[in-house]
């Protein structure tokens, strides 16, 4: 007789949309769509593009680089770019664009190694203060008010006072900065699916409370955890740029991007070059991986949709 | 709203507890005999035991850490060994610099950021908004220190309008250390209004959504007022949270801005401190520095609660 | 004989998307007279809101596109500039919401939310109007009008809110009240009582009302007309006794059999289906896969509305004549 409906048929809801796609049902889709909608935010591919190009440059710094980024004296010090030195050279006569290659290295681990550090312990502390509750909770969350209470770089730098520079030190040392943000986003996701009911039905058939954490908790308050990850590696590599900027990073030789610039910044009216190229380099990976993880927030998070 | 005082008070005390044990665990863990290192070159065997003494030493950690306390709460921060200061007014004269980049700071990144974000919103989708957002992640995301450098490079070294380093006390001659203030401000000012700029126009898009804003323009409410009153004046109150906030962050960015400029404020006393091991003055600067950042939390919050009729009118 | 305060004609309202333009509201005409209660009834989506936003020009345009005459006092509202729209809204023809405690801005006191209002269209001074806004509240029913003129919305319940809004609807004393779903959000109880305020309070000004609502209930209450919508559509439109004692069309029949009377069998009833989305609108009438009488007919012809009884028309080809 007629057409079957389909739960497709849904009625329009009654204020203007915002976007041009009104047909959208409700509710972000999992799966393949999401490749769709990040895919159009031109900002997020061109994070993503940085992103890989930078990891492809950390990756292959050996063969992408012309010189050893150590040798001293390879072309004239303080040279302006070249076409043997595209970079030019630093006050040591280094070549600067080896540098600037290996450099990617240590931002790169650095930036990413510190947020995994600070998610695994955040995450954990989260998991548990959320789920547990009562006074595990709070003294949990006391510790990381605490915490948080330092700017990131105040608590960094007291940390190498402690331990001492090099780069595991940094890393953890930046690590503990972000372990409270990712603890609190852990916290407040957890809290809000602890009321659901499949939570209430993996209790009642008598799964044991880790069991239901790792099993049930954590998948499903992963995507907000990972946009804050994303979003917090570009935090991670300022950090570190800013520690070796102000000496206490990895040790020279190193070449590390912040004390790259601090190096430079003697010779900036005669040689701006070796201040301002490393700077561009930590600029561009810091605007990519922010469009990135705004991109990866915008996609897997419609309710913080512009 | 007096409940919600007493609790945010009461939370205040509770976190300032906590730091304080955090640094003072910190300071412990410093390898090597903390007694030796406050000592340093002043080290003579009597002055050992009295001061391991009177710190405690010989009773147990809870009573060390009180011992402590004790002291920092009546201000005496220790000495400094290099030059045999009191840290407390080492620490109070680097901190009073530091605070006024900050405070300038925040003062050109809100002048630049409302009208930006404000306007943003407004022409949503258009070039306008695509301009003015490329432009507030691009400050956001540029390091501070290296943007202070660029920033020396042509405004100092070539164009020559502002100075390339140094600090004067605003208080003392107000036009001689604004102007020097300029570039420092602008550089860590420039990073904040990309963040807050973009919290404005997403806050005020969320607001021009809501039913209420409909409801007074079917009451014949004008656009501008509709904007500029109605809905600004929901938009910003979480905004002003955020810029109050954005307190630590900024002094964490002043202490590398200052390196830059050769400021004489916290950041450069305390990695100065650290690269000659005199830890007291380290622990002063820490403590202070995150005491004032708990403190403006704590305004930001009362503030909050002052402009939130639904928790200042219970 | 008819003195139309409002009169619709030919009403469009589309919304741009990836399938091309969806047309939520298709050609709807009404008017509704002086000091008359009309109803406007429906499922969700059928358009009921979106026809009473666009009289007063409150949908986003793009991406939306309103196009039809809505008639005013000789203008066409839908061609008025944002200004002279203004000056009409809140004054001529006010507008009251769903949900009263969200229509209201929170962090301002209700009187002076008020007192705005009548500012923006009367000429009296402030300390007058202040005044006015305590009359008010107190006529339409809230106790102590002259202390809660200083409170915040957030300090009224639902069923106060609403009354809040009914006297900032009128307080301009206007020709026409558009009342979309105004109890929906409250209690049943409530829901009489702010029901009997409008009434009241249109019966005493002479005041024409444009009642919107999905429940067949309370539109039986109040309305003397009644108009049924369907799919962005009008299906039916009649008076109120008509309505009830003679349905026309299939669907409002439906509706009308699905009311929980007080003898029956105690089972609710219900209509098989869904209102179909706009991207999936049926061949012919759009009401047919859900219509117990459908025929052959009826799938590939569109019905226009024809007459059904006095003062009734309906838009189904089993209407007679």
């Amino acid at each position: 007789m007629a057409r079957p409906l389909t739960a497709d048929d849904l009625p329009l809801p009654a204020p203007a949309p915002t976007s041009g796609d009104v047909a959208e049902a409700g509710g972000w889709v999992r799966g393949r769509r999401w490749w769709r909608r990040f895919a159009r935010n031109r900002g997020a591919v061109f994070g993503l593009a940085v992103f890989v190009a930078v990891v492809l440059m950390a990756v292959f710094a050996g063969v992408l680089a012309p010189y050893d980024p150590l040798t001293q004296g390879v072309g004239p010090a303080n040279e302006a770019p070249t076409w043997k030195h595209w970079a030019g050279t630093d006050s040591f006569g280094r070549d600067m664009l080896s540098r600037i290659i290996y450099g990617a290295r240590i931002a790169l681990v650095v930036g990413i190694m510190s947020v995994l550090l600070a998610m695994i312990v955040g995450v954990t502390l989260g998991l548990v203060a959320g789920y547990y509750g009562g006074w595990v909770d709070v003294v949990i969350m006391r510790v990381m008010d605490g915490l948080f209470a330092f700017p990131i770089i105040i608590l960094a730098i007291a940390m190498m006072a402690v331990m001492g520079f090099g780069v595991k030190n940094v890393i953890i040392a930046v690590a503990v900065g972000f372990v409270a943000p990712f603890a609190r986003v852990t916290r407040a996701d957890v809290l809000a699916v602890k009321e659901e009911p499949y939570i209430e039905a993996a209790r009642l058939a008598g799964v044991a409370r880790p069991a239901i954490i790792a099993r049930h908790v954590l998948p499903n308050v992963l995507a907000p955890i990972i946009v804050q990850a994303a979003l917090r590696v570009s935090g991670a590599i300022i950090t570190e740029s800013g520690l070796s900027f102000l000496g206490l990073g990895p040790p020279p030789p190193t070449p590390v991007w912040g004390s790259m610039i601090a190096e430079g910044r003697n010779f900036i009216v005669m040689a701006p070059h070796v201040s301002t190229i490393p700077g561009i380099a930590l600029m561009v990976t810091i605007v990519g991986l922010n469009l990135l993880g705004d991109g990866l927030r915008d996609t897997l998070d419609p309710r913080l949709r512009r | 709203m007096l409940r919600f005082l007493l609790s945010r008070v009461g939370q205040t005390v509770a976190v300032l507890v906590t730091v304080s044990v955090i640094i003072f665990a910190l300071m412990r863990l410093i390898p090597g005999d903390p007694i030796l290192m406050m000592l340093g070159d002043d080290f003579t065997e009597e002055a050992y035991q009295k001061l391991r003494a009177k710190l405690g030493f010989d009773r147990s950690i809870v009573v060390q850490y009180l011992i402590w306390l004790q002291a920092i709460l009546r201000g005496d921060l220790g000495d400094s060994y290099l030059n045999h200061e009191l840290v407390s007014r080492l620490v109070w004269d680097a901190f009073l610099p530091t605070l006024s980049l900050v405070v300038a700071s925040m003062i050109v990144g809100i002048l630049v950021a409302v009208p930006s974000g404000i306007v943003a919103a407004m022409r949503k989708d258009s070039a306008w908004d695509w301009g003015s957002m490329g432009f507030a992640i691009f400050v956001y995301s540029m390091p501070s220190f290296w943007k202070g450098i660029v920033l020396i490079w042509i405004f100092s070294v070539h164009l020559r309008w502002f100075p390339a380093m140094g600090y004067v006390a605003p208080w003392e001659d107000f036009w001689g250390g604004l102007w020097r203030l300029a570039l420092p401000a602008v550089t860590l000012g420039t990073f904040f209004s990309g963040l807050v700029a973009r919290i404005i126009r997403s806050s005020l898009l969320e607001v021009l959504d809501l039913d209420y804003i409909k409801a007074a323009r079917a009451r014949g409410v004008r656009r501008a007022a509709l904007v500029y009153r109605h809905a600004l004046a929901n938009a910003l109150i979480p905004v002003v949270t955020i810029i109050g906030l954005q307190f630590g962050t900024l002094l964490g960015g002043a202490v590398l801005t200052e390196t830059v400029f050769g400021i004489p404020g916290m950041g450069r006393l305390t990695v100065a401190a650290i690269l000659n091991r005199d830890y007291a003055v380290v622990q002063g600067a820490i403590l202070l520095g995150v005491f004032a950042v708990v403190i403006v939390n704590l305004a930001v919050d009362l503030t909050y609660a002052f402009l939130n009729p639904r928790i200042r009118v219970a | 004989m008819s003195d139309p305060v409002l009169e619709v004609r030919d009403l469009v309202v589309e919304f741009r998307s990836e399938n091309g333009p969806l047309r939520a509201v298709d050609h709807v005409s009404f008017s509704v007279d002086r000091g008359e209660i009309v109803g406007l009834v429906g499922e969700s989506g059928a358009g009921k809101t979106l026809t009473s936003e666009a009289i007063l020009g409150l949908i986003r345009c793009p991406p939306g596109r309103v196009a039809g005459e809505v008639r005013f006092r000789k203008h066409n509202l839908l061609t008025l500039d944002e200004r002279t729209l203004a000056d009409i809204r809140g004054k001529e023809i006010a507008m009251i919401f769903q949900n009263p405690g969200a229509s209201l801005n929170p962090v301002f006191r209700v009187g002076d939310q008020l007192v705005e209002t009548m500012a923006l269209h009367l000429l009296d001074g402030r300390k007058t109007l202040g005044r006015r806004a305590v009359e008010i509240l107190a006529k339409v029913g809230i106790p102590s009008a002259a202390a809660r003129i200083r409170d915040y919305p957030h300090q009224f319940s639902g069923g106060m809110a609403q009354r809040v809004m009914i006297g900032m609807g009128v307080s301009c004393l206007p020709s026409l009240l558009i009342a979309d779903e105004p109890t929906t959000a409250l209690d049943v109880t409530i829901q009489a009582q702010v029901l009997a305020l409008i009434r009241q309070l249109a019966r005493e000004m002479g005041m024409a009302v444009l009642l919107v609502s999905h429940d067949l209930g309370i539109i039986s209450q109040m309305c003397h007309r009644v108009i049924v919508m369907y799919a962005g559509r009008i299906v039916e439109e009649a008076s109120i006794a008509g309505i009830f004692q003679a349905p026309a069309h299939p669907y409002t029949r439906a509706l009308i059999a699905c009311l929980p009377g007080l003898d029956g069998d105690g089972r609710l009833g219900a209509i098989p289906g869904v209102m179909p989305g706009l991207t999936a609108l049926p061949t012919g009438c759009r009401f047919h896969p859900r219509c117990a009488l459908a025929d052959r007919r009826c799938e590939v012809d569109e019905p226009v509305l024809r007459p059904a009884g006095p003062q009734q028309i309906a838009a189904c080809h089993l209407v007679g004549a």
